[in-house]
């Protein structure tokens, strides 16, 4: 008996160990994705504009880019080994698929990244406006990449496809298209790509909030508020739209992951909407709840008198934990519709030529700089611990996956993690602030080593002749 | 998927992960040593020439790292999931090392006081030694062999640390500084360049007095890796590489007394390259010694055909734009000039 309980705390201190680490990672890949994006447009409009405000916006995110991605690196390196360390079982058996997924990933994506970034934060004056351009976009190309097979992977390990089962256990491949394109994939792909760029505009816009509150006039500072209310206005609705097609999708094919973000533990045909109440997973009922009658189905099934299933419709020991996804998948969707309510305020405002104009409007952008990047790890919680307790959905168990490391090597490794990760992360997110906190200006510097630091006001590269770059 | 019985796909993988290992150790080899050359070096600005002279490809570098484990994880999953617990100390350190190392490339120059600018320049030389360390432990851990039950690792967490890991760690880490002291002769001029140049003579020697010890050791550790090494006709392959090792050591004082500057640098890349096959006819065909054989370690042919396809497309690419990045930050480093 005592051998069991001590596997099992082995098991949730490795799973702790994950859910840490890649906590902390996803957070940098989701900026970096959004960022190298926003550094695109940034450079391509200053290349067919001319205008000098683009190019200091560009420098000025350009270093912050090049702190945050560092940090990325570092911390997405220990997550390719931990399949290893911790979950050696799991990487046994599902390497021939997840292997080659995870695989293109380097080959495809992290070289790509990897090889141009010095061009893009060092080489501006060696190769050129034109090929600059050219590596802030493969960079960008690269994190959009990277992206694409990591979300395979684990869209795989959610709605498993295009595989059979060896004899001994494994999982062979037998079709590489269903593989990647699994069930879950598309979804998650758009739902994630999307929420990098919400996060992302919600940091630009604050920074670009803050420096707008104390001079009004500066003129980078309304290029990041504009440009980030722009992508909450666009992008905002249709995250909602993506979010229920995602649900829909996990109703086909998680329901129990479905039915514990509803709350639902009967099953219902015309199942209302549970807003809010607690899940109480020993009598398995939702109580003190708030509810919307027939609502749950109308938005699942799309009709009013839809079934759905409810927790109790499954084993006990199939369950995952229920308070926590649906919790996190409240905070989600409210900050979902926070955002897009912002999104739609700021269209309103700009139709009347009131963008910069109001002091309310910087202020909430202000105090919602961290909402994108608290929705995308409230939407990973409701995805990864909503699986529980599987690591490939219906099939391998969590339990069965972990490595034969006992917890005392496995709770050290936390422990060590634990400490480097707060005082490296620490100093980052202090580093960054700090950059934010000094306003853009005209003529920013970028990081390039060869250049002797030029007085304000001089372009690094030769200012292009254009009638709009004297405003 | 196609099965294409007339390719051994374990055989060509295994060249193919040889080859990333070979490249990670060669190239994030000198950027760490580098870092290693750090503690020793105690002038701010000649500091900042050392890691600008690296700055713009350790992320490439070390990209080889990921490729390595990666590769290991797709096409030889049941090494990864053997080797991964039973060195587990040393590569969750290693991990940890680079951590620090590689935020303090921008760090260094976001520290708003002097005192934490040294702080993460220290942060910079101990993890960069930690993690040649590391990994030195690493490879002879895995060299002097990992017991393995049902494909599944069955040994102690502690197994791997013996004399001989320790003595690979101290032979790692002498190693990097020499091939990072090359460098900086290569891409610096001045004092700093003088200054490489004293440390790469030492570190030579040092150096060539680990491989033999090494060397000498290693066919000790198991009888199958002596008859690799001293029966006939192995003996054919393997007599050359002592001699090439000396060749190389030859051409490599020439090349320092007559001051020239590259020429140190690839004669210790034929080093690590001669060394890395001499390992490699240690070990072949094993993967994890003394029980996996690469054919028993491997994924099925659906996987390796699977990637195989996209490196066969994708790996000189990436030489190509890697050799394009080298380029383009040619030449000397020059003291004086700024980053950031
Ligand atoms: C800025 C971030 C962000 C925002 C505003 C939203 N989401 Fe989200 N959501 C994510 C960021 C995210 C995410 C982090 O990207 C997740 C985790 C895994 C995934 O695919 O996307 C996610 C997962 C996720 C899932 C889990 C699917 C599964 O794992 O099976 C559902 C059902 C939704 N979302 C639905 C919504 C709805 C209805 C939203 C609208 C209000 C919404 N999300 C806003
Ligand atoms: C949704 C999940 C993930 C996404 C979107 C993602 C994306 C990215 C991106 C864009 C980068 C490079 C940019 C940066 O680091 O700032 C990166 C780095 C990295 N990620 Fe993740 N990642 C995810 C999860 C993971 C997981 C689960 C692993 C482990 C297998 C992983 C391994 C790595 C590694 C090794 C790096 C460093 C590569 C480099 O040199 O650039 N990532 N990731
Ligand atoms: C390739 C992508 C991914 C893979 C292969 C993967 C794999 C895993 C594995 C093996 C576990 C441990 C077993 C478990 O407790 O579930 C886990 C847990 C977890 N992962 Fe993922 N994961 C991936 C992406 C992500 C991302 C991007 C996040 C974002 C934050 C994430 C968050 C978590 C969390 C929070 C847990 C702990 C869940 C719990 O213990 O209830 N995962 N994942």
């Amino acid at each position: 008996m005592s051998v069991v309980h001590h596997v099992a705390e082995a098991v949730l201190l490795a799973r702790i160990q994950f859910a840490f680490t890649i906590g902390l990672h996803i957070i940098l890949p989701a900026f970096s994705i959004g960022l190298a994006s926003f550094l695109m447009v940034l450079e391509a409009l200053w290349l067919f504009t001319g205008r000098q405000v683009y190019l200091d916006v560009f420098q000025y995110w350009l270093k912050i880019f090049a702190v945050s991605f560092a940090m990325g690196v570092v911390s997405g390196v220990p997550m390719s080994y931990q399949f290893g360390t911790n979950w050696s079982v799991f990487a046994q058996r599902t390497g021939p698929v997840l292997g080659p997924l995870l695989g293109y990933e380097v080959l495809t994506a992290f070289f790509l990244e990897a090889g141009f970034l010095g061009v893009m934060l060092f080489g501006r004056e060696k190769v050129g406006p034109r090929l600059h351009v050219l590596a802030t976009c493969l960079v960008a190309l690269g994190t959009l990449t990277s992206g694409f097979w990591i979300l395979a992977a684990n869209s795989w390990m959610q709605t498993p496809a295009g595989y059979v089962i060896s004899p001994g256990g494994r999982f062979l491949p037998a079709n590489w298209w269903a593989v990647i394109f699994n069930p879950s994939f598309p979804y998650r792909f758009v739902h994630m790509v999307f929420a990098a760029y919400l996060s992302t505009a919600f940091a630009v816009g604050a920074v670009g909030a803050f420096h707008l509150l104390r001079s009004p006039r500066n003129e980078a500072a309304r290029l990041m508020f504009s440009m980030a209310l722009w992508m909450a206005a666009i992008l905002g609705p249709l995250q909602i739209l993506a979010g229920d097609a995602h649900g829909i999708n996990t109703f086909r094919y998680q329901p129990a992951k479905l039915a514990a973000m509803e709350g639902d533990f009967t099953t219902r045909s015309g199942q209302p909407l549970v807003l809010f109440g607690w899940p109480d997973m020993k009598t398995q009922h939702t109580i003190d709840k708030i509810e919307v009658p027939h609502l749950g189905s109308l938005i699942i099934t799309h009709s009013w008198n839809g079934t759905i299933k409810g927790l109790r419709a499954f084993p006990r020991n199939d369950e995952p934990y229920v308070p926590l996804v649906f919790w996190a998948f409240r905070l989600m969707v409210g900050l979902g519709f926070l955002i897009a309510g912002i999104g739609l305020a700021s269209l309103w405002l700009r139709w009347r030529g009131r963008l910069y104009d109001t002091r309310w409007l910087p202020r909430v952008v202000l105090a919602m700089a961290p909402a994108g990047f608290v929705a995308l790890l409230a939407g990973w919680t409701v995805t990864e611990a909503g699986r529980q307790p599987w690591t490939v959905y219906g099939i391998l168990r969590t339990a069965e996956s972990a490595s034969p490391i006992g917890a005392a090597g496995v709770g050290t490794s936390l422990a060590a993690f634990a400490l480097v990760y707060l005082v490296v992360y620490g100093s980052g997110l202090r580093f960054v602030l700090h950059l934010m906190a000094r306003p853009p200006a005209p003529g920013e510097a970028g990081p390039s080593p060869d250049l002797p630091l030029r007085s304000t006001g001089i372009t690094p590269t030769p200012p292009l002749q254009h009638p709009a770059a004297g405003e | 998927m196609m099965t294409l019985p007339f390719l051994d796909l374990p055989l060509i993988w295994a060249v193919l992960i040889a080859f990333a290992v070979l490249a990670y150790v060669v190239l994030d080899g000198f950027d760490l040593g580098v870092g290693i050359l750090f503690a020793v070096e105690r002038e701010d600005e000649a500091r900042g020439v050392m890691l600008n002279s690296v700055a713009p490809v350790w992320d490439g570098n070390e990209t080889w790292l990921i490729l390595g484990g990666g590769g290991l994880f797709a096409v030889f999953p049941t090494a990864y999931a053997v080797i991964m617990p039973a060195l587990y100390p040393a590569i969750i350190a290693m991990l940890l090392a680079l951590v620090f190392r590689g935020v303090a490339f921008e760090f260094r120059y976001r520290a708003t006081s002097v005192r934490g600018r040294r702080g993460w320049d220290a942060a910079f030389a101990l993890g960069s030694t930690a993690a040649a360390f590391c990994q030195g432990l690493a490879l002879g851990g895995l060299v002097q062999g990992i017991k393995v039950v049902h494909d599944a690792y069955a040994g102690g967490w502690f197994d791997w640390l013996t004399g001989f890991t320790l003595l690979c760690g101290i032979a790692v880490v002498a190693g990097y500084a020499l091939l990072g002291a090359t460098w900086l002769v290569w891409r610096t001029e001045g004092a700093l360049q003088f200054r490489a140049r004293r440390h790469a003579r030492a570190l030579a020697a040092a150096v060539l007095g680990l491989i033999v010890v090494v060397s000498l050791w290693t066919p000790m550790l198991s009888p199958a890796f002596s008859r690799r090494w001293f029966s006939w006709p192995g003996i054919l392959l393997t007599s050359p590489v002592p001699i090439l090792v000396a060749l190389l050591a030859w051409g490599f004082w020439r090349a320092m007394s007559r001051r020239q500057e590259r020429a140190p640098f690839f004669c210790v890349i034929g080093w690590f390259v001669l060394c890395y096959l001499g390992l490699g006819i240690s070990l072949w065909p094993e993967i994890v010694p003394p029980s996996l054989t690469i054919w028993q370690a491997a994924a099925p042919p659906a996987s390796q055909a699977f990637l195989l396809v996209g490196a066969l497309v994708l790996v000189p690419l990436i030489l190509a734009y890697t050799g394009y990045a080298y380029w383009v930050f040619r030449g000397k480093v020059h003291a004086g000039t700024h980053y950031h």
